[in-house]
């Protein structure tokens, strides 16, 4: 059995971002296991732009934002191993994985981190009638496909889901000589981000079908065509309304899923709002020195903010290592109300907070001038107006510590009002 | 010129096929699909059935209950998965409890063992998760569950590795009957045997048709189901309402690989070839099934998927010489519990041909068992570590839900009646089976396909050689 201070799972964006603050917080021997061929992980396959303008303060492609950070953890000579599949995390913090190069390694780890990101949910999981051909993909399977392999995936191409992949897809497919003719979004609104429906939807004349969904699918062989289909409030398609398009090609863009198996293995809780382990303010789970990070706690919609998390996480490993972590004093569980669907952390012991108790939260619908309304128990701490909110944005809110010392409150709560 | 030629490689064709490799015959087996165990034994619900349902005096009664009991041979000597797991008929009600009682009679008839019917208080107490509305159960410790397709796909290996020879896409058009013989003009030409047997499921009567009167018509009835995720604690036998008349009511099975399925509802439907789901059959299954139990998570659904069931109009079994026309025999009307019953029906088969032709002679050099099956995710940690020293691609990992290896995948490929599609791949070991569905490894197994096979990856079909998946290289598009 090998031995390290850390072991950081997933090499992506939140794992590389962990690891090297952990070094720089006096971590010594940390090792990154990657399953894929190269770290940098789903950034690799986003070459579009918009990556690192809170970060770096400039827009950046997702290859270029994960090379900064393996160029930094190369050259602190942080280990990492890529092809590396980890099949199970104890709650004792024993890693078991397997490469071809070493074979079944089991590694003993002072601190864990998880940062195995997520996946897409599929067309089984959203249960699309009609028949099961070829040329149904997953937004990010085609990207792979075509930025990552060489290869286009379809000619005539229907999207449904309005996350921002799907979005990214319309666009991406476009420029590769492919017609997308629509996207089809069940919901009232878009699921991604507004400049993603400006700059590659609009500008590309590709229409948004809000309030519609996919009512069948038809070939037997590869795709023939789609069908949609307005919905009514209840997301129940209204007859009369259908749309056909002959295609050969349907991407999927209905949203993503924390990847949480090894998080379950290890003993971790999952919040059910989340999908992703209950985490404190260090990013720590419920089991003692295993922490999380990045999309495998939450599904977040700019990379910025992942790098931010899992350098806390990477800072609360290094103190958990180097017993710093204070596990008593004041603490409180957070809990979303009214239009809130969720808040990260979901506990916070405040001496572990240094400067600032950074919260974040998404709500359950668009909202216009409204406030975001923070209580401790039924004591208002702070109200912040909002002109826009929408659970297609994720909203990062500061809270400076001094502001929470010294007050006994079991829950901070954070709700949506609207005004009267 | 054959001795046998076998029309359809489902499961009852490959049984078949692989039952008469014992005997020194020439055997061919054609499909029009690009794989064996394509079409309706891909889409079932999986189980073993113990054989009280089905009618006594007719032929499912006769061949269900042996049928069941050779699975535990033919499993192990083909390495297929199969858990025999018993299985529960609930009841809600008196009349539920009638039929309960009924189909316990039924059981005795067709010689059903160790059947007992449970009340309440013993139904809770096995399956917690069940509702507490139930009533009573019949309860059936011989039901099992299998991986159907595996088995076709084992049963086809076994075949060839004795002799029979196997044509994917080849479909046949029409029929030649000759003085002594038959045949089969295909897409992929012509191919004559002295013996036919139809195992064409929904178009056996088509096929029958080529060659002797009509006499029975294929009806196909269509079912849909839900496939859930793994690592849910539901229940532990395959749970049945009481049946109606339609079908063998809404199950709860848990499948040989850890997931559950739901299903399935029964629709006749005109269109032989149409596997869609309906929206409003599946809202029908998880209604229904929800009787049976409210702990059903059906946000785990990783996927739906419907299947056709080769019902006859008959209302039994057809296993016999067409009429008119010596040495074509038909398997048709193949339906529930056809997968249960195939492996009496094969024996009950050769029978036949050994009278239609006088005498069939057992060949000396008959290999009934299959090489073993590596499934790495399965084994212990040290086999493991001696797996990937001996071979490092099973170190190599490529579905990640699944934890399937590239060494599982090249082996799939390369063993006889290998895999040539992504389909065939995730049928053999499992890529693209779980909960991403192929999202991640989709793009990898299509790459190893291409190598193996000696092929550009556009070239690398879904499922048959027309599903495409990819168009072409990027930059290339007009």
């Amino acid at each position: 059995m090998e031995n390290y201070d850390l072991v950081v799972i997933g090499g992506g964006p939140a794992g590389l971002a962990a690891a090297i603050e952990a070094r720089k917080n006096g971590v010594e021997k940390i090792l990154v296991i990657e399953r894929d061929r190269e770290l940098g992980g789903i950034l690799q396959q986003c070459i579009h732009n918009g990556f690192g303008l809170h970060v770096f303060n400039e827009e950046l492609s997702g290859p270029e934002y994960a090379g900064r950070f393996i160029t930094e953890l190369m050259s602190m000579d942080i280990e990492y191993k890529l092809d590396t599949m980890v099949l199970d995390v104890t709650d004792d913090k024993v890693i078991h994985a397997i490469n071809q190069q070493d074979g079944y390694i089991t590694i003993q780890a002072k601190a864990v981190i998880l940062s195995m990101g997520c996946r897409e949910r599929t067309a089984g999981a959203i249960n699309i009638p009609g028949t099961r051909p070829s040329g149904v993909f997953t937004a990010g399977t085609a990207q792979r496909f075509i930025n990552m392999e060489g290869y286009m995936v379809g000619k005539r191409v229907v999207i449904l889901g309005s996350g921002d992949i799907g979005l990214i897809m319309a666009r991406r497919m476009t420029l590769e000589g492919a017609k997308v003719l629509a996207v089809v979004e069940v919901l009232p609104y878009s699921g991604g981000l507004t400049r993603n429906i400006v700059q590659c939807l609009d500008d590309f004349d590709i229409p948004l079908y809000l309030s519609h969904t996919v009512i069948d699918i038809k070939g037997n062989k590869r795709v023939e065509g789609v069908t949609i289909a307005e919905v009514d409030e209840n997301r129940k398609p209204i007859p009369g309304t259908e749309i056909s398009y002959d295609c050969d090609t349907l991407l999927l863009s209905v949203g993503l899923i924390p990847e949480n198996e090894l998080t379950a293995q290890a003993g971790a809780q999952l919040d059910p709002h989340t999908n992703g382990p209950f985490v404190n303010e260090s990013m720590e789970t419920s089991r003692d020195g295993i922490f999380a990070c990045g999309n495998v706690v939450h599904v977040h919609d700019l990379v910025d903010f992942v790098t931010e998390e899992s350098r806390r996480a990477g800072r609360g490993a290094a103190r958990y290592i180097q017993n710093k972590l204070v596990s008593n004093g004041q603490a409180f569980k957070t809990k979303p109300l009214n239009g809130v669907s969720y808040i990260v952390p979901q506990t916070v012991r405040i001496e572990n907070v240094e400067k600032n108790l950074d919260l974040f939260l998404r709500v359950r619908k668009v909202y216009k001038n409204v406030k975001l309304v923070i209580k401790g128990d039924d004591e208002v701490i702070k109200e912040i107006k909002k002109r826009n909110l929408a659970p297609g944005e994720m909203e990062h809110l500061t809270l400076p510590v001094n502001s929470l010392t010294g007050k006994s409150f079991e829950y901070l709560t954070i709700e949506v009002k609207e005004e009267a | 010129m054959y001795d046998v030629a076998i029309i359809g490689a489902g499961v009852a064709g490959t049984f078949i096929g692989r039952e008469l490799s014992k005997y020194q015959l020439k055997i061919l087996i054609v499909d029009r699909e690009n794989d064996v165990g394509n079409e309706t034994t891909a889409a079932n619900s999986a189980i073993i059935h113990a054989g009280y349902d089905a009618k006594a005096n007719g032929l499912k009664g006769k061949f269900n209950a042996p049928g069941n009991a050779m699975y535990d041979e033919i499993c192990e000597d083909l390495d297929v998965p199969f858990k025999r797991i018993g299985s529960l008929v609930i009841g809600f009600n008196d009349t539920d409890h009638k039929t309960i009682q009924n189909l316990y009679e039924n059981g005795l008839k067709n010689k059903v063992p160790h059947m007992r019917i449970l009340n309440h208080d013993e139904v809770l107490e096995m399956e917690p998760h069940l509702n507490n509305t139930v009533y009573s159960a019949l309860y059936a410790p011989t039901a099992g569950i299998i991986s159907p397709w595996e088995l076709a796909i084992a049963l086809a290996e076994n075949a060839i590795e004795n002799g029979a020879e196997l044509k994917l896409e080849t479909t046949v058009t029409d029929i030649k009957k000759e003085e002594d013989s038959y045949t089969l003009i295909t897409d992929k030409g012509d191919f004559t045997a002295k013996y036919v047997i139809n195992c064409a499921g929904v178009h056996t009567d088509v096929i029958n048709n080529m060659v002797a009167e009509p006499y029975f018509k294929i009806r196909p009835k269509k079912g849909n189901y839900y496939v859930l995720d793994k690592g849910i604690d539901l229940v532990n036998h395959v749970i049945f309402q009481c049946p109606t008349d339609k079908g063998k009511g809404i199950l709860i099975a848990p499948t040989v690989h850890g997931n559950y399925l739901i299903g399935p509802d029964s629709e006749f439907v005109e269109d032989k070839d149409s596997v869609a789901t309906e929206a409003r059959c599946l809202e029908y299954v998880k209604e229904t099934s929800l009787l049976s139990s409210t702990a059903i998570p059906f946000n785990k659904v990783i996927r739906s998927f419907a299947g056709l069931r080769a019902n006859s109009d008959l209302d039994d079994f057809i296993i016999e010489e067409a009429k008119g026309a010596k040495g074509f025999i038909n398997v048709a009307g193949f339906e529930s519990p056809g997968l249960s019953s195939i492996p009496a029906v094969a024996h009950y088969v050769v029978e036949l041909m050994d009278k239609i032709a006088g005498g069939l002679t057992p060949r000396a050099d008959f290999n009934p068992k299959r090489r073993k099956v590596v499934r790495f995710n399965e084994l212990p940690e040290e086999e493991k570590k001696q797996l990937i020293k001996e071979n490092p691609l099973y170190g190599k990992v490529i579905c990640r839900c699944e934890t399937i290896t590239e060494a599982e995948i090249i082996d799939s490929i390369h063993r006889k009646a290998g895999a040539n599609s992504v389909k065939a791949v995730k049928k053999r070991v499992r890529p693209g089976a779980g909960r991403c569905q192929g999202g991640f490894c989709g793009p990898r197994v299509v790459e190893i396909l291409a190598r193996e096979l000696g092929v550009d990856e556009k070239d690398v079909p879904y499922d048959s050689t027309d599903a495409y998946i990819l168009t072409g290289k990027t930059k290339n598009e007009k």
